[in-house]
């Protein structure tokens, strides 16, 4: 584990996940990054119901038409400092669908976002992976107060 | 109090059972539901238009992401309407790498769904077993495509990658393996008193009404209809393999429709997949794997291809159709994708009829709908209208759970 992380862990992360149009690939790996082999729970890392109780905000899914409003809401009712997640292909860049007529993403159209998950779908490593680059986020903002 | 009462949260549960948005109005006196409606919309990603515009295996990759569950399932469909017209015959030993891969996706997402329905009666530990016993058939799924989610294995006239000799004993173990937790899992679920209580007469689907809305997959077949594309309309290698349909009188003498019979004709279909890919294993004849190794010849062979097809292919959910009509030009003329879901949403408006709030979660994800997470049921209670978001419903069905196991 890197330098410093332990400090880093000291206190944990809720994350709130919004699906906003994928196919569930992504989301399912997510859940696996949450079970037993890889267990991100141990670090503190939660999913929780509500946007207003997250720090970091999981997006996947290139965004349809009728999903944009719902994300832009989602993303005003966190609290600060927060930090924005894409996880998977779609929503960094469209991906396959890119050419679509339903589709307003990627994300960072409608909201802006802070670490790109890559990997179609990502594997759950690099989702934590992902996690940890947002925490450093939160940290560093934390420590400019 | 004739107020309209509406909350509107964005996105519903962390849970993966509901996937893709969509909405229940439920008619409820006191506990009881009354009547059901169902509003679908939202994961519309223009798939099929985007499908006119491409050629034939550029659509495999675009299939495959229409649901990263059954990401096998699509583009073998489409592989199957697209080779009937084209006329290309897939080697043998392709036929049977495919029944494999089918295989070990339906254990897959058989037992994730195991683990989501415990998860919706309150048994999040069982989630966390199952889901850790899924991580093993996905090591193997790793091992056999490269991927853990979307495997790009299918390739029109056969697939990807072969399966060497020294790989079967990294294969027979993983799946020695499986076949020894599978015993663990029946426990759990079959024998739990509490699971029993949650699920027994609960969400019942009759045959009548089974054949009337035209349920598929494992949903119909807790019902007892005998329906089962691979034995109906046999395709890969699937009319060479020892097989028959599954119906929870196999295992119970007799058939009840509810949910607790859902859950066995699933966990007894793991056991059947694993299985079936043994005999396959023993069974598979040597040779080549792709009937054009060369992509360039193929494309140019597929678009002189003039026709309309339908393939057919026994997802995990049931049976899922892609229509393909292919006029001599790069691209197909149309496209259509009839996913197995379609057809079991239907049957949800019987199966709650009723039930109670509590038993919309475990009812709703029992007919394994794949739909993205955006579930909002609108409650009409004398005039009135609630919003109750899926995490409500969540807490409700594990209170009930609690409540009876005191
Ligand atoms: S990135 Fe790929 S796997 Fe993830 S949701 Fe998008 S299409 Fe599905």
């Amino acid at each position: 584990m890197a330098k410093g992380l332990p400090k880093a862990f000291k206190k944990s992360l809720w994350v709130y996940h919004i699906n906003s149009g994928s196919c569930n690939g992504c989301d399912i790996e997510i859940i696996a990054a949450l079970c037993p082999r890889y267990d991100a729970e141990r670090f503190g890392i939660k999913l929780v119901g509500s946007p207003r109780h997250a720090d970091v905000l999981l997006i996947t899914g290139p965004v349809t038409r009728q999903m944009v409003d719902k994300v832009k809401r989602a993303y005003e009712q966190m609290p600060d400092p927060k930090a924005v997640i894409v996880v998977g292909n779609c929503g960094n860049t469209g991906d396959v669908f890119y050419e679509s007529y339903n589709l307003v993403g990627p994300i960072d159209n409608i909201i802006p976002v802070d670490v790109h998950v890559i990997g179609c779908a990502p594997r759950p490593e690099n989702i934590i992976y992902g996690v940890i680059k947002a925490w450093t986020k939160l940290e560093t903002l934390e420590a400019k107060k | 109090m004739n107020k309209t009462i509406t909350y509107q949260i964005p996105i519903g549960p962390i849970h993966p059972a509901l996937k893709e948005p969509v909405m229940f109005e439920f008619e409820i006196e006191g506990e009881k539901i009354k009547d059901v409606d169902v509003h679908l919309g939202q994961v519309h990603r223009g798939i099929e238009w985007a499908g006119m515009r491409r050629n034939s295996i550029q659509i495999l990759y675009l299939a495959e992401r229409i649901c990263g569950i059954c990401s096998y399932s699509h583009p073998a469909a489409f592989t199957l309407a697209v080779e009937r017209i084209a006329g290309i015959e897939v080697p043998e030993r392709a036929e049977y790498l495919r029944v494999i891969q089918a295989e070990l996706e339906r254990i897959c997402s058989h037992i994730l769904w195991a683990g989501v329905a415990a998860h919706e009666i309150g048994f999040d530990s069982v989630l966390f077993l199952t889901w850790q016993i899924r991580e093993k058939a996905l090591d193997l799924t790793e091992y056999l495509t490269g991927n853990r989610v979307t495997k790009a294995i299918m390739m029109i006239g056969g697939v990807r990658r072969d399966i060497t000799e020294d790989m079967l004993p990294t294969i027979r173990k993983s799946l020695d393996f499986l076949k020894e937790n599978f015993e663990k899992l029946r426990k759990v679920f079959l024998d739990d008193k509490t699971v029993q209580m949650r699920t027994k007469n609960c969400g019942i689907l009759t045959k009548e009404d089974a054949l009337k809305l035209c349920a598929v997959g494992p949903t119909t077949r807790a019902s007892g209809v005998k329906k089962d594309a691979r034995l109906d309309q046999p395709y890969f290698a699937y009319n060479e393999l020892d097989f028959d349909y599954v119906t929870p009188d196999v295992l119970t003498g007799e058939v009840n429709g509810d949910v607790y019979d859902r859950i066995i004709v699933r966990l007894l279909e793991v056991k059947q997949s694993i299985d079936l890919i043994e005999q396959c294993l023993d069974r598979m004849p040597s040779g080549e794997i792709l009937a054009e190794p060369k992509i360039q010849k193929l494309l140019i062979q597929l678009k002189k291809a003039e026709g309309e097809a339908i393939g057919i292919i026994e997802a995990p959910r049931g049976e899922d159709i892609h229509f393909v009509k292919l006029v001599g030009e790069e691209h197909p003329h149309s496209w259509k994708v009839r996913a197995p879901t379609y057809n079991n949403i239907l049957p949800w408006i019987p199966m709650l009829k009723g039930e109670q709030i509590a038993d919309i979660p475990i009812v709703a994800a029992s007919t394994d709908p794949c739909m993205s997470c955006t579930n909002r049921v609108a409650i009409v209670k004398n005039g009135h209208r609630d919003i109750l978001l899926a995490e409500d419903l969540h807490r409700l069905s594990v209170e009930k759970t609690r409540r009876l196991m005191k």
